[in-house]
């Protein structure tokens, strides 16, 4: 059937690039269905997010170098730390990975596009709406959001300022992104695989795509029924979540981390999959345990449903409550244990080369490990009593956040990048990228772990003495961590524009694996319009 | 070769900048807190478990991925080994980090059920929490006060070179209790989620509005214990510390005595009249506890989210409906009913002191009884 169509619209392929008009420009990039199109606008408007919100991490940071300084008031730091929070989560990894999903899968299995392709263009240009809206209520009348992205009732319902329903509403047009995104990416890899790939040829990167895309499919909307009972309880006199008509604020935790905790998986199993495709090319060498991979993946995901109130330690949920999700939680180190364990066995006897993808893969690989490791220590309830809300937490999930998903973006941003644009980009711009970056990294985020040890809780705009010193440190690693990211940015523009004059060749690295490396570099903008043959 | 020699000077300084500060605090910058109640000592008995079970894992993880790093490299000319599959190791290595789970899951329950058994406790202590700061209710004695930040306005506000030792974490009335005995807290809240964290205490229990949690702790050794809040509660979240007083059984009795006599005396207070100058001091001092984190010092609020008192036209409007904001508050908003905090004269004081300062001058004034008038007019 499939073969119909394309027969059909085959003579009527558009190129791009030969628009006269600027407005004929901007109509390519509004109207396009294109997959690599659409792809490159979600990572643009992601890096766009990326500068914004780590401006305001670097606020944040100046506002806790010393104590008592008052560089930005109590009140603007915590609208700082709800938007750094929300624009990092779904304004720069979220979109990053769809980008990539768009931009690799239909290029990895073999397909000419993603399966929607008008769905898909509306997935991604609700989006630049949702971040105006959100980002517009700094200029609104009242304080933007100041409730950590967390957005607890009844902080955020009765006590909430007026820019909280646009927040809800920007969320809403977010969620409905995500949802047709995931939509199309599990319509594509169910249909448009190239004959002969089966499920369990797919490259590692597809696949934990897939599982991520039914996730998504189950956390969203529980998302979205989340903001709508704050939304009629703010103005239509319900009580969900207000113990005075009857409700529960517990109750919004709940439904908030039911969706919250499979959403770090849908912000992480991707990554994996990144680093599963990565590894193997600089070690040149088969991933190790391709189907355990697999497996772990689903494991995880599965398991990812059932340990939501490991955030709600604190709260007083039943005895049997904690111990259910203690447990739960400790079993989600076996699949993770056994991904980690893989990919050292991937690299181990191999041929390694240390290419700046490599290096952040290699990155990612340990401190993504070392931020698993604190983790398990969270997952331990009594001990998590002291950690909860300390800035442990702040830690960990940086931890696995930045030197995890987003080091896995970087990396993968690195290794398809001379696939996009035909051009290699400057080697010794990225070393250097890699290398400020993890000393920032390090430098901003371990003494945190003492912060959080000797008591300090998160989001406070002031801090006892005690806290001073590795405040100190801590700021000072920010600022190399954030001005390294223009590095990052040159690199990018530069090789883009071809300014670094070396071509890449199709299959771009010398251990190459996939499809993706049977295309020309730059990928032309119609591919596998006759599919593959896949032995 | 030069990056390595840079490195090494990097770690050295770095260990020579920490070492110090790890000598010189009895209770460690870096680590958790052994604190003094049997609950905080398992608490931390298990996180060094766990921690020491990451090491080893880590050591072993990482050593081998180092290992890999250095010998497996494709400059020293490695040619790649071709296996990629392996069941039997899959198996090994999913086996035993779970038996590692096991083993440290069976302490950890241990401790999580001896943390939740609440019962037969000596004394039973409610804790409140509000827009920002602590209520403490001894439910066996009837006593009953809050617990505000203490730290001078002129350390906060950076108008001091030096801060104070313990900046931030200071209040005007800490929370005492006895050694030795079994204390329940009766952990809630008024407005928000809140969360009362005392590390040595071992302590952490949202304060969550409408429902009340439990915690207990049986305290080792008299002393001083500090702790903050840790859930985000709005602008001051930063700014409602906890300090629990520990002491010997007697001298808590003694100090329980104190404060029944204060409070029959306050009671006695509530009901005679005081003069303009009386109330205006006493105003004084009860808008700057417990009105100034919202509506300032000076009176000028921080707009739009909290007003300002200054030529507020409640302020400076008819006095009954002042009055009553204080006393009732407003729904829905951060204004809480302070009819419940604050006695009758402490009302009468602020609500004259606020119409007469601040830069108001509306020359009138009322007293006790009115208060007490208006409580009573209110319930029928
Ligand atoms: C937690 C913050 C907070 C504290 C503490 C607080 N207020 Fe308020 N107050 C508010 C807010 C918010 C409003 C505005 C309510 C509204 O929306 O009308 C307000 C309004 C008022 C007003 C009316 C001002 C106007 O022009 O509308 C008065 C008078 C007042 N408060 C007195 C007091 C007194 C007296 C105290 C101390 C005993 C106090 N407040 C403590 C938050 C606070
Ligand atoms: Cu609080």
């Amino acid at each position: 059937m499939a073969e119909v169509i394309t027969h059909e619209t085959e003579h009527h392929h558009y190129e791009p690039g030969h628009e006269k008009t600027l407005g004929a420009k901007i109509a390519r990039w509004v109207f396009t269905t294109n997959h690599k199109d659409i792809g490159t606008l979600y990572l643009w408007l992601s890096f766009l997010m990326f500068f914004v919100a780590g401006g305001m991490a670097l606020l944040i940071r100046t506002e806790l170098f010393m104590p008592g300084a008052r560089f930005i008031s109590p009140e603007f730091f915590n609208q700082m730390t709800t938007m750094h929070g929300l624009i990092m989560v779904f304004g720069v990894v979220m979109p990053a990975l769809t980008g990539l999903a768009n931009w690799q899968i239909p290029l990895m299995i073999g397909a000419p596009d993603m399966a929607l392709p008008r769905l898909n263009n509306w997935s991604f240009w609700l989006l630049p709406f949702a971040f105006l809206l959100l980002i517009s209520t700094f200029f609104i009348e009242g304080p933007a959001p100041n409730f950590g992205w967390t957005f607890y009732a009844p902080l955020s319902t009765q006590y909430g300022p007026p820019s909280t329903d646009f927040m809800i509403f920007a969320i809403h047009l977010m969620g409905l992104s995500s949802i047709m995104g995931a939509i199309n990416i599990i319509a594509t890899i169910i249909n448009m695989r190239a004959p002969g790939m089966s499920y369990m040829k797919m490259p590692v990167f597809a696949w934990s795509w897939f599982i991520t895309a039914f996730l998504l499919l189950g956390i969203m909307p529980v998302l979205a029924g989340c903001v709508t009972m704050m939304l009629t309880d703010r103005h239509f006199g319900t009580s969900f979540f207000n113990a005075a008509g009857g409700g529960d604020p517990l109750l919004f935790q709940h439904l908030f981390w039911f969706f919250g905790h499979p959403e770090v998986y849908v912000l992480i199993l991707p990554a994996f999959g990144i680093i599963s495709e990565i590894l193997p090319t600089f070690s040149r060498k088969k991933i190790f345990g391709y189907r355990f991979m697999v497996y772990a993946i689903v494991v995880i995901a599965v398991l990812s449903y059932v340990v939501w109130a490991h955030h709600m330690f604190t709260t007083g949920i039943p005895l049997a409550s904690e111990l259910f999700f203690m447990y739960a939680t400790m079993i989600i180190a076996v699949p993770t244990g056994v991904k980690v364990f893989n990919w050292t066995a991937t690299m181990f006897k191999g041929s390694l080369s240390f290419e700046t993808p490599m290096l952040f893969a290699i990155g990612f690989l340990f401190m993504f490990t070392f931020g698993g490791f604190s983790g398990l220590m969270l997952a331990i309830v009594p001990a998590d009593v002291q950690y909860q809300d300390s800035y442990f937490v702040v830690a960990h999930f940086h931890y696995v956040l930045m030197s995890g998903s987003v080091y896995a973006i970087m990396a993968a941003i690195y290794y398809w990048l001379p696939k996009w644009c035909g051009y290699m980009y400057c080697e010794k711009l990225g070393k250097w990228h890699f290398w400020l970056t993890t000393l920032g990294m390090n430098i901003t985020f371990f003494v945190m772990h003492f912060l959080g040890l000797a008591g300090m809780p998160r989001r406070i705009p002031d801090y006892p003495l005690q806290f001073e010193d590795f405040n100190r440190i801590a700021t000072i690693g920010a600022f190399i961590l954030g001005f390294s990211q223009l590095i990052f940015l040159y690199n990018v523009i530069k090789t883009i524009r071809g300014k670094n004059r070396v071509k890449a060749s199709a299959e771009v690295w010398e251990g190459h694996h996939g499809l993706e490396w049977t295309v020309a570099s730059p990928a032309p903008y119609h591919t596998f319009s006759t599919p593959p043959k896949i032995d | 070769m030069r990056l390595i020699s840079y490195w090494r000077w990097f770690v050295s300084v770095l260990l020579l900048a920490i070492t110090p500060y790890a000598l010189a605090h009895g209770e460690s910058k870096f680590n958790l807190p052994k604190g003094v109640t049997p609950i905080s000592h398992d608490i931390y008995d298990l996180h060094m478990t766990i921690f020491w079970i990451c090491v080893g894992i880590g050591v072993i993880v990482f050593g081998v991925m180092i290992y890999t790093l250095i010998y497996h490299r494709k400059s020293r000319g490695v040619k790649p080994a071709q296996f990629h599959e392996h069941t039997l190791v899959e198996i090994v290595w999913a086996v035993i980090p779970l038996l590692i789970l096991v083993a440290m899951a069976i302490p950890a329950t241990l401790v999580l059920i001896r943390m939740n058994d609440t019962t037969e406790a000596d004394i039973n202590i409610k804790v409140t929490g509000y827009q920002w700061k602590w209520q403490y209710e001894y439910l066996d004695h009837g006593i009953s006060y809050f617990s505000n930040l203490s730290t001078p306005r002129d350390e906060l506000e950076n108008r001091k070179p030096t801060k104070g030792q313990w900046y931030l974490l200071e209040v005007d009335k800490p929370l005492v209790v006895p050694i030795h005995k079994k204390i329940r807290f009766l952990v809630t809240a008024n407005d928000v989620v809140h969360s009362w964290w005392v590390p040595s205490l071992g302590i952490k229990r949202d304060a969550i509005p409408g429902f009340i949690y439990e915690a207990w702790a049986r305290i080792e050794k008299p002393g001083t214990y500090r702790g903050q809040c840790a859930e985000l509660c709005g602008v001051n979240h930063g700014f409602m510390p906890i300090v629990v007083k520990a002491v010997t059984e007697e001298e808590y009795n003694k100090w329980i005595a104190e404060q029944t006599q204060q409070k029959t005396a306050a009671a006695q207070l509530s009901t005679k009249s005081l003069t303009k100058d009386e109330l205006m001091t006493l105003g004084k001092k009860v808008h700057d506890t417990n009105c100034a984190v919202c509506h300032k010092v000076d009176g000028s609020g921080m707009p739009p989210a909290f007003p300002a008192i200054t030529g507020s036209h409640i302020a400076t409007g008819p006095i009954a409906k002042h009055i009553d904001i204080v006393l009732n508050g407003k729904l829905g908003t951060a204004m809480q009913a302070f009819g419940s905090q604050l006695s009758d004269a402490d009302i009468a004081a602020v609500v004259t002191y606020q119409r007469n300062a601040l830069g108001n001058s509306k020359g009138d004034m009322v007293n006790t009884q009115e208060i007490k008038a208006a409580r009573v007019k209110e319930k029928n």
